[in-house]
């Protein structure tokens, strides 16, 4: 392993790392107000990567594709909160859970029927494929990219959450939305702007994913899904500069450990799993978080 | 009371001989499936409904009883004709014993993995034994897949000895039942249901929440693990991606329809959710509505059950029998 290997791997890793950091941002934006986990936040995420390559196979700009994306995964995440969650507020977490599962299943097998379920080719503008030659390193342009709109998207959230009202809010939700009620804050138009935020985060690194495996199927968002929830516990849930930190220490390992020991290739997608586990053991609040679940005594 | 309970019983294992001596092949396996898919559901709902702790683990769990009775069941002359990737290990051509044994080992081993995972989730609060398990499901999966001298990679093992009939499977249902039953009614049965209620009350009462949750974990895994085995030996033939969330997200419906905590709601939820996974069939098929032909739609059923699910958790929370049993109806009222 050579110094320019070593490099291109850790570029690789930066790239994944920050698609993860997109998808965990959405976990830990809505566990940290409802204390649920949305499992059907993966499959949002397939949701916008579907539209962007329906809407840019149909001859729409790619830009405007993207745009469409963020937006059909907005939709579909305030939906999925006004049917699924919204009714189930006050009963008690596992309803909310099952129900979590049900859209998430849902999804997956709404597009399964609709669309098939074999892999389609996601075909990105030129200018998103290309690769750059770079004193011997291989580049390609999605590396750059990713990262850069991951960290700018990142510096958004987080003006939104500390310097706006509505991030003030939101903040307050997540310690005690009857007392966020009384205060004249409207709790469950807050709660939509959370969803709306975090599905729009998962659309983009939606289409990352399918623009850096240049593929897309129904079943996408479970894998990735799952890794990003493990990320946004490993960074701390409910922060989302933890969730970013998160996501790009796993992006790191998966590259790394798959660069270094290929022959336990096979189990990258099982590293995730492995780092929910030891966070859970011995640092259960993560890097960035507070204790979220702790008890009255 | 005790006389209704003899009588469901007496009726129960007349029904399991009769069915088996009498009915046609086909119906004979639609109730096997019903049977390990109760056993399945049943344990299931134990560490759901009852402890109230949601977790997705049957797949996995369902997975690795498959596995460890297939290979205690297939001879090892077998086993060496069947991988064809890599020779076995001299630790699976070792594995060989008969069907009772195999299923018992099955529970354990589930049994263990399932303590193995607990002491990381259920120390903190919170729901992660969901996305743990959830996880999991997937790990056992890419592991069958990457150790071909254990299971034979995505070949999967075939040719196991099809031992289980509806007299396994029909008592060991029963039996699943009865012991379940007797933990609900229990010292810990009880200190479950005061966790799911309560957790901070269960603490304040001197309960050891996390005893209590692993203690329904590791029993719920067990009885999955067997129903595994049961499945494995009833297919004759497994392969890793049988295992998919498929498997949990089914039980997930029974146990929802029969009432979340409610064992007999869990036996009716599954000869309902069964039966109609079969009757529903028609839906994944050629279709002519007015004449116009919707072609094939593999997948309908589940949208139409995923459908079901998020109605059911809306307006019917409590599912058929809420958390009541059967029995409860002839019990006089106080």
């Amino acid at each position: 392993m050579d110094i320019l290997t070593f490099m291109q791997q850790m570029v690789n890793g930066i790239s994944l790392g920050s698609m993860y950091a997109l998808i965990a941002i959405g976990y830990t934006l809505v566990y940290g107000v409802l204390r649920l986990i949305n499992f059907a936040h993966g499959d949002i995420m397939m949701v916008g990567a579907f539209t962007a390559y329906f809407a840019h196979a149909s001859g729409v700009p790619f830009g405007l594709a993207v745009i469409l994306a963020i937006f059909a995964a907005m939709v579909t995440g305030i939906l999925t909160d006004k049917i699924a969650y919204k009714p189930l507020r006050d009963a008690p977490k596992i309803s909310l859970l099952i129900t979590a599962i049900g859209i998430s299943f849902f999804l997956e097998n709404l597009f399964n029927v609709l669309f098939g379920g074999v892999p389609r080719a996601f075909s990105a503008p030129d200018y998103m494929t290309k690769i750059l030659h770079f004193k011997g390193m291989y580049i390609p342009v999605t590396v750059i990219i990713i990262p850069t709109v991951t960290l700018i998207l990142l510096f958004i959230m987080l003006w939104i959450l500390n310097k706006t009202k509505y991030g003030m809010a939101i903040r307050s939700l997540a310690f005690d939305i009857p007392t966020v009620k009384l205060m004249g804050i409207n709790a469950d138009f807050i709660i939509m702007l959370v969803f709306a935020m975090g599905s729009g985060l998962a659309a983009v690194g939606g289409i990352f994913y399918a623009v850096s495996y240049p593929s897309i199927d129904p079943l996408m968002g479970v894998i990735v899904g799952l890794k990003a929830f493990a990320a946004a516990v490993l960074g701390g849930i409910g922060s989302v500069t933890g969730a970013v930190i998160g996501g790009f220490i796993l992006g790191f390992t998966e590259i790394v450990v798959v660069a270094f020991m290929p022959e336990l290739g096979g189990y990258k997608d099982a590293f995730a799993f492995v780092f929910l586990i030891l966070v859970l053991l011995f640092k259960p609040t993560g890097i960035m978080g507070q204790d979220l679940e702790r008890s009255r005594f | 009371m005790k006389i209704i309970k003899l009588t469901f019983l007496v009726v129960a294992i007349v029904f399991v001989w009769f069915a088996q001596n009498h009915f046609d092949p086909y119906a004979v396996s639609i109730l096997n499936n019903i049977a390990i898919f109760a056993i399945l559901a049943l344990s299931y709902n134990l560490i759901n409904g009852v402890a109230g702790q949601f977790s997705l683990e049957p797949n996995g769990f369902v997975a690795i009883g498959a596995y460890v009775t297939a290979l205690f069941l297939i001879p090892s002359e077998t086993k060496i004709d069947m991988f064809a990737l890599v020779d076995p290990s001299p630790f699976v051509l070792s594995m060989h014993t008969s069907f009772l044994p195999a299923l018992i080992m099955s529970g354990v081993v589930a049994s263990a993995l399932a303590f193995i995972l607990s002491i990381p989730v259920f120390r903190v609060r919170g729901d992660y034994l969901a996305i743990v398990t959830l996880g999991f499901g997937f790990i056992i999966r890419i592991y069958a897949m990457n150790q071909p001298s254990i299971t034979n990679g995505a070949l999967g093992l075939n040719d196991i000895p099809g031992n289980s009939n509806l007299y396994w499977t029909g008592f060991i249902m029963i039996v699943t039942l009865i012991i379940m039953l007797n933990i609900i009614y229990s010292k810990h049965g009880r200190a479950m249901k005061a966790v799911r209620d309560d957790e901070d009350a269960a603490i304040a009462m001197g309960i050891n929440t996390f005893w209590i949750k692993t203690y329904a974990f590791m029993t719920s895994a067990f009885f999955e693990g067997v129903g595994g085995g049961l499945m494995a030996s009833m297919l004759t033939t497994i392969a890793p991606d049988q295992f998919t969330f498929l498997l949990t997200f089914q039980l997930l419906i029974i146990i929802v329809l029969g009432g979340l905590g409610s064992m007999s709601g869990t036996i009716l939820g599954a000869i309902l959710v069964m039966g109609g996974t079969e009757w529903l069939r028609f839906l994944d098929q050629n279709m002519d509505i007015f004449g116009y032909n919707t072609g094939a739609h593999p997948g309908l059923r589940m949208v139409v059950f995923s459908i079901l699910l998020i109605v059911l958790m809306l307006f019917a929370r409590r599912g058929l029998f809420g958390n009541k049993e059967l029995t409860d109806l002839f019990r006089r009222s106080k």
